[in-house]
């Protein structure tokens, strides 16, 4: 949504809108006027038409291709918005904390009159035909969750309206501090210190953060009904990145508002280790281009005649830390150019046209931009694209390669490897408004690519999707998620909208498995209401996932044959103080003897060691902690590195040979 | 439609000054957040200092514009969103008629080519445009909008069986009827130069909507717009290519 798409979602809800007239009573009572305009006639009630509720089975399974697994406990579970069936293995629902009041309707329940008021006034003659969970989730999908940041112990989640503020020192008792209205979507958030970030794209954004949008050009006059007007420029529209002074938590200020031409459906944070005065903003527009009486130098030509055209590029925003009121855009990188011709359009140029063709449309957007620093990479999940650019001056990014998948409809998402040989794609088919899990949708469409990475090089491994087919009326394709830090392999937590979270291991890229899952049933049986997990993320140890629809979810992994205590236990070693998911942090563990466990672990899966080296490195960490690292055992395990230096020269799996040599360096020096 | 005018957007609620030592306190707990990094002195003072917070009841904040003071609203405060457009509507409409088309013109591909490549494309094709439809519908019927679109002047259009009016870079009758008759690889020419053309036409709609002073600031509507703006450019992407791969047009 990141992306929450967009288009990401793009969520969507069947019922944003519907809340229009919620806000009746409770003090905030507002005044309304007549409507200038009659209401629709009951006549226009669509009662000939199918019925646009009904669900969706899928169309058969394209030859060649393969579906999801039928019987997997997921895929039939009892519907419900707070009470549907759930499944899971190796997670732990620790807490759902419903949307804050000031985020919606406040309705408990269908039957809730208020939740019957606001349905009479949208219009919807005759109310018992909807049905009731549809009049619920009108008013309960109003405004819809995003994606998440983290600092400290504050949770930051973005939503449609603004952004809630939670208390996340004891997790499984998480609160809510502050709900900061600023309405424009997605809400896509990033935080840096006393700094955060939140993207704006929708029309109806306000420099003031008020929620009433703007009104339409009122009617022509007679006799110049198709005269085509160009609309007037709004210069209260806010489309861009906004900066929040966060110092005082419970009373966020405004301090900046950067506009750009396409708004921002996601942001990237970027921290350039060589400028501690500065943070960057990469910013990904996906939407249309704005008028330039609006905001002067905006145009959305075509590239060839248009050179500076807002399309086919990215925005950066210099951030100055001393004075973030003077942040603004510093550079608009052509991501995409052609280095030969010089074409803007560089990535769909190659090949040969007919002249009678049109001019194919190319890439001219990314989704997201995950930026990994250390080594100095960034992965653009850019529409048409996934692409890899050279971010060492991070004013001028540079692309340095390009994919493209015929399986792929929408790149959306990308996340390194710690060790940065590998790349996970997400591809968000249908954009996250459509059932795209269903047992006919084949498993390589709306699901994760994964590249292998070397040098400069992207090269397609293999696909993962969420395993358990999903039911028709549940929203699912691949989307936002983060690294877990378990030492000695690749793992991945992820959202997939209604299809829960699913944890995937992506140590051997050709052959990604998954360790651990949580899934409800759809929020409702008969018609797909949207909702869902946004982002799952790993943070200090434990997982949040943000859902659309319902709130806030907390997890915890427990231990299954595919992940042990001690390798969740080692997870948990690693701790940072912020977290922006987009801006990947190397991670790094420390030589505790915890983290050895969690290698031996692995070492004995993978039958790397025999099982009596196995049991005798167990034995000798044992006595080690249970002597509280004496002088002599210290010296059994150092006196153990040698062989296992040997062993990871033999190995048959690169894993297992980067395992042994770490595992043998913990060994030698300890953290006591 | 609904206006819904607003003469005073909220009770304007004078935030309560803090006592010195609160805001004090508080800067020493912004001091703690900032020193935190990973240093685990850094995570207590960090948390000790939220703790106070979370001792006090959520408030809900409304920010002012860069540089002007935020305001504090009651905790009583319920959501509110911009009137609808009548172009929303229309859109929306229009689009359903247009997405129809794709769902007929993928329907002819088993029966009339073998081409592998652009099966896999027209069964994406049929399963995006077919959900879009059922979105498209809901989201007209919840806001008791007809399904289909009323044209003025023309009765006859809004009657079954009768010719659909055409929206931007549908397929005229003669061309559907040519797409009808060819079979392999120049049912592959057309169908690839057709659904361009029709994708190229939902690019125009899109483009048209937002456009329209007050439209698309419903944020359904908005991402459902601004996603099939993507989506069927990345199509319109792959479709090209596979033209400019295979040289169908000299088989014509």
């Amino acid at each position: 949504m990141k992306r929450v798409r967009n288009v990401t979602f793009r969520l969507a809800g069947v019922a944003v809108a519907a809340i229009v007239l919620c806000s009746i009573g409770n003090g905030i009572q507002a005044q309304t006027t007549a409507p200038p305009t009659p209401a629709p006639a009951p006549a226009k009630a669509p009662e000939a038409e199918p019925n646009p509720f009904a669900a969706v089975p899928a169309p058969p399974l394209p030859p060649g291709m393969t579906g999801s697994n039928t019987n997997d406990p997921r895929y039939k579970l009892t519907p419900g918005l707070y009470d549907a069936g759930e499944a899971s293995m190796g997670m732990k629902h620790l807490l759902l904390l419903k949307k804050p009041d000031a985020f919606q309707l406040g309705a408990t329940g269908p039957d809730d009159p208020k939740v019957q008021k606001t349905i009479g006034q949208l219009g919807v003659g005759d109310i018992s035909k909807m049905p009731k969970p549809l009049q619920m989730v009108i008013a309960e999908l109003a405004f819809s969750n995003s994606d998440l940041a983290f600092q400290g112990n504050h949770l930051f989640q973005g939503n449609f309206y603004g952004v809630n503020i939670y208390d996340i020192s004891n997790p499984a008792k998480t609160a809510l501090l502050t709900s900061l209205v600023c309405p424009g979507g997605q809400g896509d958030v990033s935080v840096y210190k006393n700094l955060l970030f939140m993207s704006v794209e929708m029309p109806n954004g306000r420099l003031d953060c008020g929620t009433q949008g703007f009104p339409p050009e009122p009617p022509p006059p007679a006799g110049h009904e198709k005269e085509r007007r160009v609309p007037v420029a709004q210069k209260d529209r806010f489309r861009g990145v906004r900066i929040f002074d966060i110092s005082d938590i419970k009373n966020p200020k405004q301090v900046a508002a950067v506009q750009t031409c396409r708004g921002s459906h996601t942001h990237t944070l970027v921290v350039d280790p060589n400028d501690k005065d500065n943070v960057y903003i990469y910013v990904s527009g996906t939407s249309f281009v704005r008028q330039p009486e609006e905001l002067a130098g905006c145009s959305g030509g075509e590239p060839d005649k248009d050179p500076n055209t807002a399309l086919f590029r990215i925005d950066v925003i210099k951030v100055p830390l001393a004075a973030p009121q003077d942040a603004k855009v510093v550079s608009s990188p052509r991501v995409f150019i052609d280095p030969r011709t010089g074409a803007l359009n560089g990535l769909s140029n190659g090949g040969s046209h007919d002249k009678d063709e049109k001019k194919p449309v190319d890439t001219n957007q990314c989704h997201d931009i995950t930026v990994y620093s250390a080594i100095g990479l960034a992965a653009g999940a850019c529409s048409g694209n996934g692409i890899l650019l050279d971010i060492k001056d991070p004013v001028h990014p540079k692309r340095v390669d390009a994919v493209n998948d015929p399986n792929y409809s929408y790149w959306h998402s990308a996340t390194f490897s710690n060790d940065g040989t590998k790349v996970v794609f997400t591809d968000e088919w249908g954009g996250g408004l459509g059932a795209r899990c269903r047992p006919n949708d084949p498993n390589k469409w709306g699901a994760d690519a994964i590249f292998h990475l070397k040098g400069d090089n992207l090269s397609l491994a293999s696909y993962y999707k969420l395993p358990a087919a999903q039911g028709d009326t549940e929203n699912c394709v691949a989307h936002n998620g983060s690294l877990i830090p378990v030492p000695g392999r690749d793992i991945e937590v992820q959202a997939w909208y209604q299809g829960g979270v699913s944890v995937m291991d992506f140590t051997d890229a050709a052959h990604p498995f998954e360790v651990a899952y949580f899934d409800r049933g759809p929020i409702d049986s008969k018609m797909l209401v949207l909702g869902g997990d946004w982002s799952a993320y790993w943070y200090n140890g434990y997982i949040y996932g943000s859902e659309i629809a319902r709130g806030l979810d907390v997890f915890e992994l427990t231990p299954t044959k595919f992940l042990t205590q001690n390798e969740i236990d080692a997870a948990k070693t690693v701790r940072v103080a912020e977290l922006n998911v987009q801006n990947q942090q190397k991670l790094e563990w420390p030589a505790q003897l915890v983290v050895a466990k969690a290698y031996v672990d692995q070492l004995e899966r993978s039958q790397a060691l025999p099982a009596d080296r196995i049991a005798a490195l167990r034995k000798a960490i044992q006595s080690a902690e249970k002597s509280h690292m004496s002088k002599s055992k210290r010296a059994k395990l150092k006196g153990m590195a040698a062989s296992l230096e040997e062993s990871a020269s033999t190995a048959s799996s690169p894993a297992d040979s980067a395992r042994l040599h770490a595992l043998a360096d913990i060994l030698e020096h300890p953290a006591a | 439609m609904f206006v819904y005018t607003r003469k005073s957007e909220f009770y304007r609620f004078r935030r309560k000054r803090r006592s010195r030592s609160q805001s004090a306190r508080r800067t020493v707990a912004l001091l703690g957040a900032l020193i935190t990094a990973s240093a685990s002195a850094g995570f207590s003072s960090c948390a000790r200092a939220q703790q106070a917070d979370r001792t006090t009841a959520p408030v809900v904040v409304q920010p002012g514009a860069p540089g002007k003071p935020s305001r504090t609203l009651p905790p009583s405060t319920r959501a509110t969103l911009p009137q609808r457009s009548q172009a929303d509507v229309e859109f929306m409409q229009g689009m359903i008629i247009h997405h129809s088309q794709a769902v007929e013109m993928t329907a002819l591909i088993p029966s009339h080519t073998e081409n592998k490549d652009l099966r896999l494309l027209g069964a994406r094709i049929s399963s995006s445009q077919s959900d879009e439809i059922k979105f498209m519908q809901r989201w007209l019927a919840v806001r008791g909008e007809s399904i289909s679109m009323a044209m003025p002047g023309m009765p006859e259009m809004d009657k079954p069986g009768q010719p659909m009016a055409l929206m931007p870079g549908m397929l005229t009758p003669t061309q559907m009827d040519a797409l009808r008759k060819a079979k392999g690889a120049e049912f592959d020419y057309l169908f690839l130069t057709g659904m361009i053309q029709h994708h190229d036409g939902a690019l125009t709609m899109v483009k048209d909507l937002f456009d329209t002073a007050g439209a698309g600031q419903d944020a359904a509507l908005f991402d459902f717009a601004t996603d099939a703006d993507n989506t069927q450019r990345a199509e319109i992407r792959i479709m090209q290519s596979m033209l400019d791969k295979k040289p169908l047009k000299e088989k014509q």
